[in-house]
């Protein structure tokens, strides 16, 4: 089928049949502000952020949900889109506590700063373990409010610290359910859903169970997938977002999902599964996604080579090691040694175990565990 | 595999199983084992696809499947050739394909002839009707493709059990298409890259065989060195070589044999035999301790390198992070002892010129280099840096030329039940452990999750044992015995208790049967007859 021409804020675009105005909006480099959206899910049109204007069609209809269509005229950013976009959000806000969201110093606050206006410590985004990594802090800047005429409640739920893995906080949750939907359209698990507390919709476990109890998997997708503080790994907590990342493969499984390892200060501080690849598309499971830390960094690591000597293991350099093993390696007649190799290590790791073992003794006597 | 095809690696991707019609998962609990791929099966399901299950155990796929045959662990081929009996004798049958792509079809029918669909469901206990129901789904609704693990190729027969499978796939024409295929899930992270790299006792890299003159030829003239034209031992006969005192050192990287291998205390025992014995690892092990040098190496985040996944997909490994104090990159300490030795040609400085050489040395591996991998993961064979790789094998013709159908004729496990072990023990991974533990058993989190080895045993046989939920057992074996918490579950048949093998205090193949496959050489894992005993009271404290 052939493409579909639109116009985006006087630019063309050209998208596939069966995509939104929103990829098309995307795809001449504009941004409008999401926070419903996920590009893993199917279109949600719940928080009204993404509106747009489009010549011939009545109302601001959401972009996220609004399939292309040729010959388009689409605006995103005229000062009626403007001012409803603030409405809907100060509605947002509401409910997530916002007296830093609207606040200028915002960025130059210090955890121990004293605030001028008084903001209570749980309300303050210096104190949220997802500062400065928040998807909300990016709308909200994006749109600009300085104030939110509203009342405020604080739901003054308990925090969930229940699970090994990560927090869950719905006093921060501003209800845009890509938590739920990713369990459910992604994971199929389905462990947290919609739940009833008083007048309230929030995601939860049935009957307010512990996640244990649930169909849960621990695979963090719902993390991953939170715009909020709502849903927080616990190692990373007030991380914020790290010196660099490092793509790579992870090391559990078969399938070589691929990861983005967060940097900081020459530790990993998290392992987010990658999207643009052919194999894991954003998806991982509990052991590359919560697994990875722990292991590298773990103080039993082996780090010095070890010599048994009186059937006690000392401590010994390289060259005393090296020495050794190859002194005692050579004693023996060549078909008296054998050697596996392993197949959790590298192609290049493997490679090199087979010509050491068919070069230095000359036969084939090397395997791996692979039978198992 | 690579008798019926002419090789064994997944025919087809991951991202294809989405789109199946039809999926047929024999002996995979991919949940636990492949949680990503997992996730593509309810997708083909929610498209309409149909799913057939083949597992003793009610495991987290049942839920999605439309037909679940609940064999008797180790009656696959039985059941599998069951299934072919139907489709043949249904005529549902892929004549064009068989006719054009594959050999000895004759042969294979005729020696279905004799075989009858009572017969599979005596030894499989699945009734008759549901091995012709689920022969005409999988046979009538294409693509379909085949997945399975462990379950398949850990018995003495397997592979026959995999050849069986291959068989199925001909018949119906689904080889070398988009979402069919015969696919193989594999384990560990490189398991297929370590057999692409010769980790193996009777090929080079991309499975060129030593005993073939002109790859011999080809490789002392890259390496410079004198090589055999024997095939070496494997893990199981290395163990027994050692008992034999014909192998008296060993050196070993990054494996654990003492819980990995079937017969663990034969394998501790070996172990304890050499006289030498040097290991390579991150961690402290069960086989580190045995060792008389340690050689401290790094993991996955602290070097440069690829991985081959389960797909054929060569992917890129990068180093995030420094190694703490001493360790290093395992294929320089390697090196570093080869040279020591007085070997030549090991004087890599990095990973992408190890990559370099394996390029020039392996076919299937020609194309795949450093700077192509940037852009992503390249899937074998890859001849020439032009080439983009090859999703699905044998879209034209397979490796072999053409695809043998090979008869076979069930065996029985080499080890069944009796009066005195009367029980089936089945084993596998669980989602929150990793193979034995070296790695995972270091994180807390997942400990407080899957922490400790428990037995699965059936409500009925608990009862009638007087074992309730949650209680320690001893499970015996002809081999030895060990203690574990027993969780009562209708996730097992009757009869069939199940084990994982990631804990070392109850380490599950001190039990299982080494008896092992004939050509493939894997132990019989997944089945072995054992019997359960309570404790007795605990004594209470205080
Ligand atoms: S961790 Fe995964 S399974 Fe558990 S609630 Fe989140 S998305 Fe669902
Ligand atoms: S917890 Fe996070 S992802 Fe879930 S609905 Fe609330 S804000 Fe959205
Ligand atoms: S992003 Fe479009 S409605 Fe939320």
């Amino acid at each position: 089928m052939a493409d579909i021409n639109l116009t985006i804020d006087g630019k063309q675009a050209q998208v596939k049949p069966g995509q939104t105005v929103l990829d098309a909006v995307k795809a001449v480099g504009v941004y409008i502000p999401t926070l419903c959206f996920h590009p893993d899910l199917a279109p949600y049109g719940a928080c009204r952020l993404c509106i747009v204007e489009i010549e011939k069609m009545r109302g601001l209809p959401t972009a996220c949900t609004t399939p292309a269509s040729e010959g388009m005229v689409v605006k995103t950013n005229t000062e009626q889109i403007q001012q409803f976009r603030r409405g809907v959000l100060e509605l947002i806000l509401t409910e997530h506590p916002h007296p830093c969201l609207t606040c200028w110093r915002r960025k130059r606050c210090g955890p121990f700063d004293v605030c001028l206006r008084n903001v209570e410590v749980t309300h303050r985004c210096i104190l949220c373990p997802k500062n400065e990594i928040c998807e909300l802090q990016e709308v909200v800047d994006h749109i600009g409010i300085k104030e939110v005429e509203f009342p405020y409640t604080y739901r003054e739920i308990p925090i969930d610290r229940d699970n090994p893995f990560f927090e869950r906080d719905y006093n921060l949750c501003i209800v845009c359910g890509r938590c739920v939907r990713v369990c459910q359209e992604i994971r199929q698990a389905s462990a947290i859903a919609w739940t009833y507390r008083g007048s309230q919709t929030l995601p939860g476990t049935a009957f307010g169970r512990p996640l244990r109890d649930s169909d849960c998997q621990y695979c963090g997708a719902c993390v991953d997938a939170c715009p909020t503080g709502a849903l927080i790994e616990r190692a990373r907590k007030y991380e914020g977002p790290g010196d660099h990342k490092v793509l790579t493969t992870c090391p559990y499984c078969g399938v070589g999902c691929q990861l983005n390892l967060t940097i900081k200060s020459g530790k990993i501080i998290e392992s987010v599964p990658a999207h643009n690849n052919e194999v894991n598309r954003g998806q991982a499971c509990v052991k590359g996604r919560f697994a990875i830390t722990d292991v590298v960094h773990s103080p039993q690591r082996l780090t010095k080579p070890l010599v048994k000597k009186n059937g006690k293991f000392e401590e010994a350099s390289w060259d005393e090691a090296l020495d050794l093993v190859a002194s005692k390696l050579g004693s023996f007649k060549k078909d008296e040694v054998a050697v596996i190799a392993s197949a959790k290590c590298t192609n290049e790791d493997n490679y090199v175990t087979q010509k050491f073992t068919r070069v230095v003794f000359g036969h084939n006597n090397i395997d791996h565990c692979a039978r198992l | 595999m690579v008798t019926s095809f002419g090789s064994g690696a997944m025919t087809n991707s991951i991202k294809e199983i989405g789109d199946c019609a039809c999926i047929l998962a024999i002996g995979t609990n991919t949940s636990e084992a492949h949680p990503v791929i997992a996730l593509e099966i309810p997708k083909a399901v929610n498209k309409g696809g149909k799913l057939i299950v083949v597992n003793p155990r009610e495991i987290r796929l049942t839920r999605w499947a439309d037909i679940w045959l609940r064999q008797t662990p180790g009656s696959d081929v039985a059941l599998l050739n069951g299934m072919a009996k139907v489709i043949i004798d249904e005529g549902l049958y892929d004549k064009e394909f068989i006719e054009a792509r594959c050999e000895n079809f004759e042969a294979f029918k005729e020696s279905l002839k004799s075989f009858d669909l009572d017969f599979a469901e005596k030894m499989s206990g699945v009734p008759k009707d549901k091995i012709v129901e689920a022969a005409r789904v999988y046979a009538t609704t294409k693509p379909a493709a085949i997945l399975y693990t462990m379950g398949i190729t850990q018995h003495t027969h397997g592979t026959d059990n995999v050849m069986a499978i291959a068989n199925l796939a001909m018949l119906t024409g689904n080889i070398g298409k988009p979402s069919s295929g015969v696919n193989p899930l594999r384990g560990q992270n490189n398991v297929q890259g370590a057999c692409d790299m010769g980790g193996l006792p009777n090929v080079y890299t991309g499975y060129q065989n030593v005993a073939v003159p002109e790859v011999k030829q080809k490789f002392e003239t890259a390496w410079g060195a004198k090589l055999s034209e024997k095939p070496g031992l494997t893990v199981t006969e290395m163990i027994d070589a050692i008992h034999d005192g014909r192998i008296k050192a060993m050196y070993i990287i990054g494996e654990n044999p003492p819980l990995s291998e079937a017969d663990a205390t034969h394998a501790l025992a070996a172990l304890r035999k050499l006289d030498f014995l040097v290991v390579q690892d991150i961690f402290s092990t069960e086989t580190t301790v045995e060792a008389d040098v340690v050689l401290p190496a790094v993991t996955f985040a602290e070097k440069d390198g690829t991985f081959t996944n389960t797909e054929r997909r060569v992917q890129r490994v990068r180093k995030a992070v420094e190694t703490p104090g001493d360790a290093r990159v395992d294929w320089w300490i390697t090196s570093q002892l080869a040279k020591h030795m007085g070997a030549k040609g090991f004087d890599f400085q990095s990973a992408e010129e190890i990559m370099t050489e394996i390029n020039k040395l392996t076919p299937s591996y020609a194309g795949i280099t450093y700077p192509r991998l940037e852009k992503g993961g390249i899937q074998w064979p890859c001849p020439n840096t032009e080439h983009p790789g090859t999703p699905i094998l044998h879209t034209t013709q397979f490796s072999r030329g053409k695809g043998k159908f090979m008869p076979i004729s069930y065996r029985p496990p080499a080890e069944l039940p009796d009066a005195e072990y009367p029980l089936i023990l089945t084993t596998g991974r669980g989602l929150y452990q990793y193979h034995t533990g070296t790695m995972t058993r270091k994180v807390k989190g997942l400990n407080s999750l899957q922490g400790e080895g428990t037995v699965e045993i059936n409500p009925t046989d608990a009862e009638r044992l007087g074992i309730k939920d949650g209680e320690m057992v001893t499970i015996a074996s002809r081999r030895g015995s060990i203690t574990a918490k027993a969780q009562v579950t209708k996730v097992n048949p009757v009869g069939v208790v199940y084990m994982n093998f990631h804990f070392g205090e109850s380490a599950v193949n001190i039990l299982t049967n080494p008896a092992y496959d004939p050509v493939a050489k894997i132990p019989e894992f997944k089945v072995c007859a054992v019997k359960i005993e309570k404790i007795g009271e605990p004594v209470k404290v205080g």
